[in-house]
């Protein structure tokens, strides 16, 4: 079947089987992989990409579903070659180490900021609760998302963050 | 690469063209909302499919929590997300709320439905046992019309539900009696993991006695279980620490729990005691205002 939705503000196409599941479109079709793809059984989050707003698992999403929709991957993220403070957060702040959670993480991130800008850490756990990160960087995830947080209220008050583990 | 066996995908539009959709398609049509139950039963081929119909887009149609007088009506397209954050089911049910926020993860709750989780009919499912607990109806639409069915009357077994071939769940009520209030209650082994059990409660006062009460337990028997002889403890008397007990004792009595990974059935009958008791108290608490 055929399908086209919108990635990162572009229309893509692709004729697939029904049963694709939507982390492989991106990632086999499409060559964006920069999502990851992990369990496999929606539990590890490395696949979480926004579809219509929201972040969602893609492994337990069919390509077909998002036929029509909007899809964003960490991809996007990027603005006019400027990175998105949340990336910029993970780089300061040590918020990854094998990088592999790191792509749904920043998606969740950012989707939990534009709704609210100033979350407190226990908000940032829950968040991110569905997501696992082998690499245990939990503390420095957190305080990247406090980072961003911080940098788009333009109360950052030094660079580097000093707390890193 | 895991993926579902082969099948054909389509898109139904309306609730009556799923509805057409599946009578025309047969036995091997089945409907997809969220899909965090079927698709990873059918990555695993634990379930097989034909045609695959998903209803997404009646979302439009099927996706809203509605408030009357006497009951609360919530579309079976309603997500987890979004009954987790409607403000009216916290103030008239706050046990939604308690229950969403131990279901699965934020990802998972902005895709899963209300009415996925119950036609899934699995005998730990948090909704299910939310549902049984407040006495709810489902409305079923098909080829000849609308009918609704009791909880007890919806699940048939682990897994089955009453729902027919060419018919679709298109509505949950609720019924809002006065002076009333609700709580939830869960153990998992980590967060966001099925229940070992979990406990709903749901208890009316008149004045300093209780006049009804109901408990449902999840994860204790083949399926999410109303537990009568509980309610009927309850009522006429007032609320107290030993009553609980008394009531989380029964609880612990009538399930009907099993050994398994997740632990053992001596270890769910206490879990079911005491989270009878803690949802008991906590939605008294809640009915005195101690508690919101
Ligand atoms: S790969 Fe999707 S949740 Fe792990
Ligand atoms: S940085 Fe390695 S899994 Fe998170």
């Amino acid at each position: 079947m055929q399908v086209t939705m919108t990635v990162n503000g572009a229309e893509a196409t692709g004729e697939i089987e029904a049963r694709l599941l939507l982390v492989h479109f991106l990632r086999d079709h499409l060559s964006l992989t920069g999502t990851h793809w992990g369990c496999d059984t929606s539990n590890c989050g490395a696949c979480a990409v926004w579809l219509d707003g929201e972040p969602v698992k893609s492994c337990t999403v069919l390509a077909a579903m998002a036929a029509g929709h909007e899809v964003r991957t960490v991809e996007g993220l990027e603005r006019f070659g400027e990175l998105d403070a949340v990336q910029r957060g993970f780089m300061e702040c040590h918020g990854l180490q094998c990088g592999f959670c790191t792509p749904g993480m920043l998606m969740t991130a950012r989707a939990l900021l534009d709704r609210n800008p100033s979350p407190s850490e226990q908000e940032i756990r829950e968040a991110i609760s569905g997501q696992t990160c082998r690499c245990t960087g939990y503390a420095t995830i957190v305080r990247s998302v406090q980072w961003a947080a911080a940098e788009e209220a333009g109360t950052r008050t030094s660079i580097v963050d000093d707390g890193a583990p | 690469m895991q993926l579902p066996a082969p099948f054909d995908y389509e898109r139904a539009t309306s609730v009556d063209h799923a509805i057409q959709l599946l009578d025309r398609l047969g036995s091997g049509a089945r409907i997809v909302a969220g899909g965090h139950s079927l698709l990873p039963m059918m990555k695993l081929r634990l379930v097989n499919v034909e045609y695959l119909i998903d209803i997404n887009d009646l979302h439009r149609e099927l996706g809203y929590v509605r408030v009357e007088p006497a009951r609360i009506r919530i579309g079976a397209m309603t997500r987890h997300r979004e009954l987790l954050d409607s403000p009216e089911l916290r103030r008239s049910l706050p046990i939604f709320h308690d229950a969403e926020r131990a279901i699965a993860d934020p990802l998972v709750r902005n895709r899963g439905t209300i009415g996925g989780a119950l036609c899934q009919a699995d005998p730990s499912e948090d909704l299910s046992a939310v549902c049984t607990t407040l006495d709810a109806s489902c409305v079923i639409r098909g080829p000849g019309g609308e009918r609704v069915v009791t909880m007890a009357e919806f699940y048939r077994g682990p897994y089955e539900t009453a729902v027919g071939a060419a018919e679709i769940l298109t509505e949950i009520r609720i019924p809002l009696r006065p002076n009333g209030s609700s709580a939830f209650e869960k153990v998992g082994r980590r967060a966001g993991d099925w229940p070992i059990v979990s406990c709903g409660v749901a208890v009316w006062l008149d004045g300093a006695v209780i006049t009804d009460a109901r408990v449902g337990l999840a994860a204790v028997g083949p399926n999410t279980t109303g537990i009568p002889t509980v309610s009927r403890a309850l009522r006429g008397r007032p609320p107290s620490e030993e009553l609980f007990a008394e009531a989380g004792a029964i609880a612990a009595a009538c399930c009907t729990p099993v050994d398994d990974q997740r632990g053992s059935a001596g270890y769910k009958r206490h879990l079911a005691a005491e989270l009878t008791r803690r949802a008991l108290r906590r939605a008294v608490a809640r009915l005195d205002g101690r508690e919101s």
